[in-house]
């Protein structure tokens, strides 16, 4: 075979300079390093403000004491740490099936239309600023609730009426990431499902939330963890007193009413009273920080694979 | 396997195995191409279509539709893309009702029986008519689950036995025997596909509605479910819409060839052009159209 004399292929070596993508990596490279180095940072100042607590408390009295009492010099977390689980166990025990309730709903059976109009309103319950729900579990909620019999009628704050709202404000967040995960599963799987002669109910909890399962548990996670760092309607609701008990007819404190008390009272900059509520808001980190962490591994255990 | 639910042999039974290709011994039928054939003395209609328009919306999709389904016989739904195959199909259990818009016009009988009249439960129906779609769509389940599924919803027991006899009935159980308990979604393409026939048969259907079952799927694998419509064309009755000519005549009785009709006034409906036995549809076409296509000038 004789070779023609074809042009000189161009060579490969010449990489070229391009300015605006290095430009947009470095931008972007910045703002990531920004969002870490601020968590770090109030990881650091926690630790670093809270420090000087440590060394006149100590860490088994903190850990394991029941009563929170800083006038006679006691620092026992457990009341406060166990509010705010109660707390946040009853907003569930609202909120998940509502949440749930209603994403089936949005997802499989509500027409275009409906989920139009519902969808909007059931974030705008997202945006409810939380004082106005503080207000409306003393104003609407306990009194309900001592109408009901439930909480003695000379008793105004309990953590049941601060559950059920703080249950109300975690409502959207649950029923709109659920939404996202059943409308991720694959119309195929349904229609296959139809096709076999299941009805629209056997679909929805048979198919579509199994394979959905993941998506709704790190709804359910997130959202726990979101109540249990809400502030403002707990404080109002349930209460200043700080109470070790699982009773939801009483009141209690949670870790953020403490540090909503103590910044906004007396305490002297680098008191022990002020220094404890660093340490405190470290254990609500942690807590928070272990349940996203819970999250992502159920995430990643129960994820539905499609080819 | 002899199955109980047939109370009649098949009327239409025919030998599968050794079957000639071309099949000559074919009865001369009369036809009349447009109104699909009619039902011989020894031929049962399982379902018939008359005049059936179907809207998506504003948009005539189907227009004016007649075609006679027979028992145990496969027939062959083709045409270019876009005329229509899926939707009459998914006419025939239903499942546009799920389409919000989708509206369905004309009558279709199933057994004589009108299967839009108002007090017939789709859900019902669609246990008695399989579907298998075009893209492999096992549930993320185990094998055991993706067939036990169906059963439970339509009150069958499901034990071993069962699952082994429906995964021979669709040649699958040698592959799968020693992981019924492993993710569907293990196998390979075709595999999922005998799977999703498996699913359908395991709830005892009259009938199979099959969307492009091979699309997906490596001639292997096609060659594979092609064997095995035929073998279930003993007992079922099998509608399948199908791009691959050469796949139509291979396995079908009948073919529906469908095109669209492009109006002056730019509007597009789906028709069916012409409805004839497989082999007369292949052999001597009647409509130019259908000519165009399986030769391959158009579509
Ligand atoms: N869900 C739907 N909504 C609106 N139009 C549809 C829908 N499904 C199909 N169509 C339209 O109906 C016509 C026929 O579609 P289809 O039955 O899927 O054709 P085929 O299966 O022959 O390719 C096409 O023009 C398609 O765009
Ligand atoms: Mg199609």
């Amino acid at each position: 075979m004789t070779t023609q004399q074809l042009p000189e292929p161009a060579g490969l070596r010449a990489r070229r300079f391009r300015p605006a993508e290095q430009g947009v990596v470095l931008l972007l490279g910045a703002a990531a390093t920004i969002s870490v180095l601020i968590t770090v940072g109030i990881v650091f100042t926690l630790i670093e403000e809270g420090s000087g607590f440590w060394g006149s408390v100590s860490l088994v009295d903190f850990f394991t004491g029941t009563e929170w009492f800083p006038v006679d010099r006691v620092y026992g977390v457990l009341p406060l740490l166990s509010a705010s689980v109660l707390i946040a166990v009853l907003a569930a025990l609202v909120a998940v099936p509502i949440g749930i309730g209603s994403a089936i709903y949005l997802s499989e059976y509500a027409d275009e239309r409906t989920r139009r109009v519902v969808k909007p309103i059931l974030e705008l319950l997202a945006g409810m600023p939380t004082i106005v729900l503080g207000f409306f579990a003393l104003e609407s909620v306990t009194p309900a609730l001592q109408g009901a019999g439930i909480i003695p009628s000379d008793q105004l704050f309990n953590a049941l009426a601060a559950g059920i709202v703080v249950g109300l404000l975690i409502v959207p967040l649950i029923a709109s990431l659920s939404e996202d995960a059943f409308r991720a599963v694959p119309a195929a799987m349904r229609e296959g499902a139809y096709g076999l002669g299941a009805t629209k109910r056997v679909v929805a909890t048979r198919i579509v939330f199994p394979a959905a399962l993941s998506g709704v548990m790190a709804s359910i996670v997130l959202a726990l963890s979101r109540a249990i760092g809400e502030t403002m309607a707990v404080t109002l609701a349930a209460g200043t007193q700080p109470n070790f008990t699982a009773d939801p007819t009483e009141p209690v404190q949670t870790i953020t009413a403490v540090i909503v008390a103590v910044s906004k009272g007396e305490a002297t900059r680098g008191s022990e009273l002020y220094q404890s509520i660093f340490a405190i808001g470290l254990v609500l980190f942690v807590v928070t920080m272990l349940i996203n962490i819970a999250a992502t591994a159920l995430v990643r255990r129960f994820r539905t694979v499609y080819h | 396997m002899a199955d109980s639910r047939l109370t009649s042999p098949p009327i239409l039974h025919r030998p599968t195995e050794g079957r000639p290709e071309p099949r000559m011994e074919l009865p001369e039928l009369n036809i009349q191409a447009d109104a699909g054939l009619p039902p011989t003395a020894d031929e049962v209609v399982v379902f018939q279509a008359t005049g059936v328009n179907v809207h998506y919306g504003k948009f005539l999709a189907l227009k004016d539709v007649d075609l006679a389904i027979h028992r145990n016989e496969i027939t062959a739904l083709i045409g270019p893309s876009g005329c229509g195959k899926s939707t009459f199909l998914r006419c025939l259990n239903r499942m546009n009702d799920l389409i919000p818009g989708a509206e369905v016009g004309g009558t279709i009988t199933f057994h004589g029986e009108d299967m839009y009249a108002p007090d017939v439960d789709p859900v019902d129906l669609r246990r008695r008519i399989g579907m298998v779609f075009q893209k492999p769509n096992p549930f993320p389940k185990s094998i055991r689950e993706n067939l036990s599924f169906g059963m439970k919803v339509n009150g069958i027991r499901v034990d071993d036995d069962r699952i082994e006899q429906v995964l021979r009935h669709a040649a699958l159980w040698d592959e799968v025997k020693d992981k019924l308990d492993q993710d569907a979604y293990a196998l390979s393409g075709g595999q999922q596909q005998r799977l999703c026939i498996a699913r359908a048969i395991a709830v005892n259907p009259e009938v199979i509605l099959m969307d492009e079952p091979c699309s997906a799927l490596d001639p292997i694998s096609t060659l594979a479910i092609e064997d095995l419509m035929r073998t279930l064309r003993e007992e079922y009755t099998i509608v399948i819409v199908t791009h691959n000519m050469q796949q139509a005549a291979r396995v079908s009785d009948r073919t529906a060839f469908f095109t669209v009709q492009q109006l002056d006034g730019g509007d597009r409906h789906g028709i069916l052009a012409e409805y004839n036995a497989t082999e007369r549809v292949f052999r001597a076409p009647e409509d130019p159209r259908t000519q165009d296509y399986i030769t391959g000038r158009f579509g």
